[in-house]
């Protein structure tokens, strides 16, 4: 709630390990701040109100005492502007892991690597990682920012419509990355884009106007909705 | 009424506001092209590195370069942190309301009060009152509290252009707040921070009546910051007030006009410097 104003609404979710969870829904539906409650980015707003639990591992997220620096290490976020710091290559993916004190040259070249390879950014940076992440195009830039969290070693991958700002193949490179990733990490994609839900998803929630409205696998969301509103959506007639 | 052609009062225009830059551009090259005709026949080698003799009518002004050295150090010394914290404070520690506005209004007003008013002060509270007499350290203290309002403008400035999605950045990947500020937000806002450091350098060194007031206009050497010591500024006014020496006066404000050009340019190359080295 910000303000007086309620953004979402009773909702109810479980996200399930290891797989592709695709939240869609129009402008104003709530999909990113339920992203962001799910670390704490919301913190940030002040005078928001929010009620009820985010169980982590069976642990309530958003008790007041929990800390934040640790959730947000495991729970990582990818916005929808590719945010490069304006550093080098190597200094934005090192940048997290140095700050939660890992110092060893070795442990860092290695996650610099492997996170940039799971990025499928690797070959095309890996000759110029000391030069600055500004002069990378927007797509590598995107794929840069999801790699800076997978070289956290982070457990859950919060996207908030990474490819809204990206032509269709980088948003494939992305799509790609995401469905290799799934096995290691839980996603969490929200997006504007029916047809990418629908391409790499396992599991579709369904957002209007704050509410849930439904949730469920692809297929029943896409080819039979339960609720008006969601075959409305989906085939394109509001949104 | 008639109305001119278009093109014409454009022209116009245009030439109206040439005249005018280049008047103040014109204004500008005068005086330093006046200082230096007057001046650089006086430097030499001998002026820089000798001590004033006679009341400074012969000998060279050594004494004066230091103690502005000695001021400006023991100012920013002081003032750079203060500035620095209270813009951090306000720009990443509070929200808009009744304290950042009072606290915005006094360091606004700081800026405004004469400086020979807190040349009064620094006189009442640390040459009277501390009992450090005229001393370098009372002058650089009150030469501080001249500095903060332009420190904490320009820091301010530039703490909040640094974009708000670099902070979240920094959360997003679990890192707390400060170091969030001392790792991410004050690198990127590092050019204009010492941007505005640097010009209040070069504001404070043309300062007199201040230092006349607190630091007083020993010509000795300065051996620690509790001993009296005039600055370039107060000996250029002293010389060519008292008419003690008008050639060596001339000489000093050629001095001052390049050290004033010279921090000047290394702001401009230092910010470049940074900007590269940060973007």
């Amino acid at each position: 709630m910000y303000g007086q104003e309620f953004s979402l609404q009773s909702i109810s979710l479980a996200i399930p390990k290891s797989q592709i969870t695709g939240i869609m829904g129009p402008s104003n539906s709530g999909k990113t701040t339920l992203l962001r409650i799910l670390n704490r980015l919301t913190d940030l707003i002040p005078d928001i109100l929010i009620r009820g639990q985010v169980l982590l591992d069976g642990v309530d997220i958003l008790m007041p005492h929990y800390n934040v620096n640790l959730l947000r290490a495991r729970v990582g976020m990818v916005f929808a502007k590719p945010i490069p710091l304006p550093r080098s290559i190597y200094e934005n993916l090192t940048f997290g892991p140095r700050m939660h004190g890992v110092k060893d040259r070795r442990i860092l070249d290695e996650r610099v690597e492997q996170s940039l390879q799971a990025a499928i950014l690797w070959d095309e940076v890996k000759d110029r990682l000391f030069e600055s992440a500004l002069k990378l195009s927007g797509g590598q830039q995107q794929r840069l920012c999801i790699a800076r969290t997978l070289a956290m070693q982070s457990e859950v991958i919060l996207l908030d419509e990474p490819t809204s700002g990206l032509d269709p193949i980088s948003t494939a490179k992305i799509e790609e990355a995401l469905r290799n990733l799934k096995k290691d990490y839980t996603i969490i994609l929200v997006s504007n884009n029916t047809k990418q839900i629908a391409r790499i998803s396992d599991r579709v929630a369904f957002f209007l106007m704050g509410d849930l409205i439904e949730y469920g696998p692809p297929d029943m969301l896409f080819t039979n909705p339960s609720d008006k509103r969601t075959e409305d959506y989906v085939s394109g007639r509001f949104g | 009424m008639m109305r001119l052609n278009p093109i014409l009062s454009q022209k116009i225009i245009k030439t109206l506001l040439w005249i005018l830059t280049g008047s103040t551009i014109g204004i500008l090259f005068f005086i330093i092209i006046y200082i230096f005709i007057k001046g650089l026949p006086q430097l030499s080698w001998t002026f820089l590195s000798t001590n004033p003799v006679d009341m400074g009518r012969s000998g060279g002004i050594l004494a004066t370069i230091v103690s502005t050295v000695y001021l400006i150090g023991i100012a920013l010394f002081f003032a750079t942190p203060l500035g620095l914290g209270t813009a951090i404070y306000l720009t990443e520690y509070t929200r808009e309301g009744l304290i950042t506005k009072i606290i915005r209004f006094g360091t606004e007003s700081l800026a405004g009060i004469p400086s020979i008013i807190l040349g009064l002060f620094g006189f009442a509270i640390f040459v009277i009152a501390f009992g450090w007499g005229w001393s370098l350290l009372s002058g650089g203290l009150t030469l501080s509290a001249m500095l903060l309002p332009t420190i904490i403008r320009t820091s301010e400035e530039s703490i909040l252009s640094v974009p708000q999605e670099y902070r979240e950045v920094a959360f997003s990947l679990g890192v707390g707040k400060w170091k969030t500020i001392t790792r991410v937000v004050l690198p990127a806002a590092l050019p204009g921070i010492v941007t505005g450091i640097v010009l209040s350098i070069a504001r404070s060194v043309g300062e007199t009546a201040v230092i006349i007031f607190t630091a007083g206009s020993s010509l000795r050497f300065p051996s620690s910051i509790f001993e009296s010591g005039r600055t370039l500024a107060v000996h250029f006014y002293i010389l060519a007030r008292e008419g003690i020496s008008m050639p060596m006066a001339y000489g000093t404000a050629a001095i001052l006009v390049l050290l004033i050009l010279i921090i000047n340019i290394s702001a401009y190359m230092t910010m470049r410097f940074l900007m590269k080295r940060y973007s």
